[in-house]
């Protein structure tokens, strides 16, 4: 137990003091959260500016739910001043400028960017032809349901962060077993602790323990960033993603223990953890969604762990899937390990001759 | 008490080469046991089946009554290893890396503090192990193979590497290493080194061992001539050649040098004439005895 302690403290201080492991395996991953969660976020759901100019009966009398649908679309500022709301119009800092003239609601726009104004005049248009209906007292004879084809809540933060998670753990897991062994093994290392009462169990099990405590940090900053800053939604079941990671970080480590074992040199088996696993951050949708792939990069996409991991967090994480959507991944995952390692099995030897 | 490691007719071939071949000797406790050979020889090859790393192709290695091979954790409880290279863990100081030693045998961190004191690293401590000098690398490697005390320690070519002061500093605490009837098992490439730590020193050469004994006893048997050096002004050549025993005499602008086998007589001899102006007397060493069973100069 203490030999299982130390040689814990031992690679986990190695990792915090390896500038460049802990850049590629937290920082760079970060750097994407930020830059999709940050600078890329709601552009599609930006609302309509619109400045109401005195008072418009129209908008100040809506029903309470109309009122609440009118605000999801429209940012309304209240105003006196005429001249300076067009003014602002003029310069496009607003979409519509609105006021009352009896009867009549004067809706001022601009053309200097079509599509956003034709937008803006649309959605006013239907809230009065409702208020119109329903000035009327009949029911209205035709009504319309919309319904969303694309997956809902989708926003980018709820996309990207367990993806760049997956692909965070994916990196760090991979990279440290294979830096691991080879580093260990080229300084015999490796053999020093053979001619030491210690069982491989304890070496192996030091390993996947700081490895997989790494990921759970990494989970937990990820999700602290995505919630606290670019305001990520986690459902109730987002726990049931730490037993996705740890059969996850179990997979990647097989993957960086085969490419340490083909190796040679340190380098080697770096070159060889990259080869594994950008692509397959790529291909298994960790920057971007693979619901309008085709065909071909689905089934690819299918023949690697990290779609398991990152469809199985972003079922339980923002899909509100319960304990069930982890069972395929678990599977999964963990058969991945078992074969990858069989194979590296082939390839392993304690030394350097 | 019997002999606390045992080789019998150990054989290790690669591909076709005879890496060890027919290797057989016995150590007592607490003797300081020296493998002697040039690169090559077969020396760490035998170490590694010794210490349990690889099986004998045929052969028998028993370490602590025990065989090598497969290897036994509670045999391994009382032995330690320095292995060729200084193997550390990355970027852990030297005082993380002899705890981390230290814990595998469950040694108390104090025990491991007490042990960089005794190789002279105490303000080195908290220096990552990537920073150390070669000597200094060399010292914290060996107190890692004994921060558990063990009754046997195994060191490969510890002085390898070093330049010639660190190699001399280093003798000091590798001497005192069987003061508590502790067995010490070295490879050198050094004859010096031998001929001052050992008890007994085998000479391996291609797998073999040629010669085994103290290094004094493999001198004597050489029976090799003293060469006796005088400043060139205190005697003539002539008068040199007709002292009763000496074999040879060379002269050169820096010195006259008589070879004899019986360097009591001639001493006293010159003594007598007054002649002993520059005198340095040289024996046989190692390398002499190298040179004689292979008949090749020896290159380290």
């Amino acid at each position: 137990m203490t030999a299982f302690v130390s040689l814990s403290q031992a690679m986990l201080k190695g990792f915090l003091r390896d500038r460049q492991a802990v850049f590629f395996s937290v920082f760079f991953p970060l750097m994407f959260l930020v830059l999709f969660g940050g600078v890329f976020a709601d552009q599609d759901q930006s609302k309509i500016d619109l400045i109401q100019v005195g008072d418009v009966k129209l908008i100040d009398d809506l029903p309470e739910q109309a009122r609440a649908a009118f605000d999801e679309a429209f940012e309304v500022d209240e105003s006196d001043d005429r001249a300076a709301a067009l003014a602002e119009l003029r310069d496009g800092d607003v979409d519509l400028v609105v006021e009352e003239d009896g009867d009549q609601i004067v809706m001022r726009y601009s053309e200097a960017d079509q599509v956003a104004s034709a937008v803006a005049q649309g959605t006013l248009r239907s809230f009065v032809e409702a208020a119109n209906v329903a000035a009327s007292g009949e029911p209205p004879t035709y009504t319309l349901r919309g319904e969303r084809v694309e997956d809902e809540s989708l926003s980018t933060i709820q996309f990207v962060t367990p993806g760049l998670l997956g692909w965070a753990v994916a990196t760090s897991a991979t990279f440290g077993a294979a830096a691991t062994l080879v580093g260990w093994r080229s300084s015999k290392l490796l053999r020093r602790l053979r001619l030491a009462p210690v069982s491989t169990t304890s070496i192996v099990a030091a390993r996947i323990g700081v490895t997989v405590m790494i990921a759970l940090v990494q989970m937990a900053i990820f999700l602290g960033l995505g919630v606290t800053v670019f305001d990520l939604q986690l459902t109730g079941n987002w726990w049931l993603s730490i037993p996705l990671l740890v059969a996850g970080t179990l997979s990647f480590m097989s993957l960086g223990l085969l490419a340490g074992s083909v190796a040679k040199t340190v380098e080697g088996a770096t070159s060889l953890a990259n080869i594994f696993v950008l692509p397959m951050a790529f291909l298994a949708g960790s920057f971007f969604p693979l619901d309008g792939a085709p065909r071909w990069l689905d089934i690819v996409s299918h023949l690697l762990p990290l779609r398991y991991l990152n469809d199985g967090m972003l079922d339980v994480m923002v899909r509100g899937e319960g304990p069930s959507a982890t069972l395929l991944p678990l599977a999964v995952l963990l058969g991945f390990a078992v074969v990858v390692v069989a194979i590296a099995g082939r390839f392993f030897s304690w030394d350097t001759d | 008490m019997g002999d606390v490691l045992v080789a019998r007719n150990l054989v290790k071939v690669y591909d076709d080469l005879r890496a060890v071949d027919d290797v057989s000797f016995a150590v007592q406790p607490g003797e300081f046991f020296g493998i002697l050979g040039p690169n090559g020889a077969g020396k760490t090859t035998t170490l590694e089946i010794l210490e349990g790393l690889r099986p004998a192709d045929s052969g028998q290695a028993i370490l602590l009554g025990n065989p090598s091979w497969p290897r036994d954790t509670d045999v391994l409880r009382r032995v330690g290893v320095q292995l060729q290279a200084s193997s550390f863990f990355e970027r852990l100081t030297t005082r993380e890396q002899i705890r981390t030693f230290a814990a595998l045998y469950d040694v108390a961190p104090a025990t491991a503090d007490e042990w960089l004191g005794r190789v002279g690293l105490d303000d080195k401590a908290d220096t990552r192990a990537e920073k150390l000098s070669g000597g200094q690398r060399q010292r914290l490697s060996i107190a890692c193979a004994l921060v558990h005390d063990p009754e046997i320690v195994f060191l490969d070519e510890p002085t390898a590497a070093l330049d010639p002061q660190a190699r001399r500093n280093l003798w000091d605490l590798l001497g005192s290493l069987n003061d508590n009837g502790r067995t010490v098992i070295i490879t050198t490439h050094y004859m010096d080194e031998a001929e001052a730590l050992c008890d007994r020193v085998a000479i391996m050469d291609r797998g073999k061992i040629l010669q085994l004994d103290s290094p004094a006893a493999l001198i004597r048997e050489l029976e090799a001539a003293v060469r006796i050096s005088l400043d060139p002004q205190a005697i003539s050549a002539t008068d040199a050649e007709g002292i009763d025993g000496v074999d040879q005499v060379e002269e050169d602008a820096a010195a006259l040098t008589l070879s004899t086998h019986d360097p009591a007589h001639v001493l006293a001899e010159l003594a007598t004439r007054g002649s002993l102006a520059g005198l340095q007397v040289k024996g046989a060493n190692l390398e002499d005895v190298f040179l004689t069973l292979t008949g090749r100069e020896y290159r380290a």
